[in-house]
């Protein structure tokens, strides 16, 4: 990537609004987001349930279209590109990590963790040992043959950190990934999310509800009944929550 | 993407044995319906395919299928001879005699008559005796089923006497015949001992069996046959499909088993339909990932295919199989007809083809809409 793309923000949001439903039974869940993120940075998307967090963040994936507004993700339109195209933006630039891993049940770790390489056409050849290096690196190198069923809650949350970032996205979606770990799994978590994913080039949104993991932010965006209210800015190891919280 | 379908659908043991349980249950009972259908259709015709060596049937036009005899004069034998092309023309009777047993007891019998000099439609496959036995007087062979069935659990007597129209007949050979759709023993003699056998008529002749001269396709000599005599001529083939369409059209056998083998379909969908229809629900966040992570419909509607062919071939295997088997286990129970020609596979195939279709088709609805965006829902 040039370095003068790295200037523009990578995530740009103006003015997104989504309704649900229709008719009288519409319900609104953002109103008018705006949101900008720069390349490199992790942004922690924080607020109360129900407030549009998980829609800001479907719509920043591709998964979700707004109702209305505009949206800029990677110097993509994501308005505009038709549907078709937003599956190949999704499969070549996103990662995702979920808050219930989403792991295939019947795939082993590592061909879990290959599953974004054989979908951008990897064979399983290539696509395996490449999983493996990445699931080695987090600490998973003896149970690559383990079913989900047969591993920890953190050690499938790294099978799906591996699955995130095995075919090196630029956007890196969190979405409440420490909610379902203890204590110790969460920081592990967070951990390797903050030195594995954060680069230069790659942007990543963490929705969370965990104020233990504040400290991982460079930026935290709190949204309250379908709108930002508030971003603060933060230097990574600041403890506390963000100054709208208190 | 194939492999990881793969590897979802049979990740799940109980739902995979379940749809392949549905879909090979309708398999067995269309196959094994199928084949007793057939078989019993090959009842129909098994005198015309225990004829061996002619390759035309001539008889009576109003004649309607191998059963329906209506006697000619046998100077039409005289008259088939004739037509240019007739390699050979001998007569044949078939009737239903009825036999008194030495205990005073009726049975009826299926009678033919050979032409006495050439034999034609011997039985080919001679258990007790031989075929030249028929040259002694009043002497006839009967197929083995029959002879159990009128003397169970006794060994072949030779010389064995039965009555037929007061006239004395000698069983000096067992035979293997084909099982007829009446289940009536066979019984075969010379054409000249079998009018005597059957009830007295001005006109006795059933058939005449003729075969073309060297070159000539059965098919044309039959047409010139019937022009230039104004008898009903038939290739062997022709005779085959005919009777087999008479007993389709005017039986209720065909509605019968197309009734069984129709429950079976619809009972094989709505098994297998429904467990696959539960398997793709249950994996509907596993296809959500799959779409979040940038996996197109068009990919979905192929892995949903490809799972449902797998339980499909599967099923399709494991039911013919065991339709098979129970052929197989059955082969000696003389009651039970069963034939399964490779007709019956690609029937079975098909059927089984729209069963996994119908239920991929009910459930992918549901991936196609799925929302890639349900993975975030916790």
């Amino acid at each position: 990537m040039p370095p003068s793309a790295l200037q523009s923000p990578a995530v740009h949001v103006r003015g997104v609004t989504r309704d649900f439903g229709s008719g009288d039974a519409v319900t609104r869940a953002l109103r008018g987001v705006e949101l900008d993120i720069p390349h490199g940075e992790l942004l922690m998307l924080v607020g109360p349930s129900g407030c549009g967090k998980t829609t800001l963040v479907s719509i920043i994936a591709g998964t979700l279209q707004p109702s209305g507004g505009e949206v800029q993700v990677l110097g993509h339109d994501l308005v505009a590109m038709p549907p078709a195209a937003r599956v190949r933006f999704r499969r070549s630039n996103v990662g995702f990590i979920f808050q219930s891993f989403n792991l295939l049940p019947a795939l082993t770790a590592v061909e879990n963790a290959a599953v974004p390489l054989i979908i951008a056409g990897w064979s399983r050849a290539r696509a395996l040992p490449a999983a493996a290096a990445l699931l080695d690196r987090l600490g998973l190198g003896s149970r690559l043959t383990n079913l989900p069923s047969e591993l920890s809650g953190g050690q499938q949350q790294r099978v799906a950190i591996a699955r995130a970032l095995v075919h090196d996205p630029r956007l890196l979606i969190c979405d409440e990934p420490t909610s379902a770990l203890d204590a110790e799994n969460g920081r592990i978590t967070m951990e390797l999310i903050s030195g594995l994913a954060v680069r230069p080039d790659r942007v990543v949104i963490v929705v969370t509800h965990d104020q233990r993991v504040y400290p991982y932010a460079d930026r935290i965006a709190t949204m309250e009944d379908g709108q930002i209210v508030s971003i603060e800015a933060r230097r990574r190891g600041e403890i506390g929550a963000p100054s709208h919280d208190k | 993407m194939l492999w990881i379908a793969w590897k979802m659908l049979i990740g799940n043991r109980a739902k995979y044995l379940g749809i392949v349980f549905g879909v090979a249950f309708a398999a067995l009972l269309i196959a094994q319906q199928s084949s007793i259908f057939c078989g019993l259709m090959a009842l129909t015709v098994s005198q015309i395919l225990d004829v061996e060596g002619a390759g035309i049937w001539v008889m009576d036009p109003k004649v309607k299928y191998v059963d329906d005899v209506k006697p000619m004069a046998d100077t039409h034998l005289y008259r088939v001879r004739g037509v240019p092309g007739v390699d050979w023309a001998v007569r044949f009777y078939k009737g239903i005699a009825r036999a008194r047993l030495e205990g005073g007891s009726y049975e009826q019998v299926i009678l033919l008559g050979l032409d006495d000099a050439t034999f034609i439609g011997a039985p080919l496959n001679m258990i007790e005796g031989s075929i030249d036995d028929l040259r002694a007087p009043d002497a006839v062979i009967m197929d083995i089923v029959g002879y159990r069935k009128l003397w169970p659990d006794e060994p072949f007597k030779r010389g064995r006497i039965i009555e037929m129209n007061d006239r004395r007949a000698v069983i000096v050979g067992l035979a293997r015949a084909r099982k007829t759709f009446q289940s009536f023993p066979v019984v075969y003699t010379r054409y000249s001992q079998a009018v005597r056998f059957a009830p007295p008529e001005r006109k006795v002749l059933s058939f005449v069996l003729a075969e073309p001269a060297p070159g000539v396709p059965a098919a044309e000599l039959a047409g010139r046959i019937s022009a230039q005599t104004g008898l009903q001529a038939l290739s062997r083939d022709a005779f085959l499909a005919k009777t087999i369409r008479y007993y389709l059209l005017n039986t209720g056998i065909p509605i019968n088993f197309g009734i069984t083998v129709g429950l079976g379909f619809l009972v094989g969908t709505a098994i297998a339909g429904q467990t696959f229809y539960l398997f793709i629900v249950e994996n509907l966040r596993q296809f959500g990932a799959l779409k979040a992570m940038g996996t197109g419909n068009g990919t979905i509607l192929l892995m949903v295919l490809a799972q449902a062919l797998h339980v499909g071939f599967v099923g399709l295997g494991v039911g013919v199989g065991l339709a098979a088997l129970f052929g197989w286990g059955t082969r000696s129970f003389s009651k039970l007809s069963f034939y399964m020609p490779w007709q019956v596979l690609v029937i079975t195939g098909v059927a089984v083809f729209l069963i996994v279709l119908l239920a991929s088709l009910l459930s992918i609805r549901r991936v196609f809409i799925v929302d890639p965006a349900i993975v975030f829902r916790g």
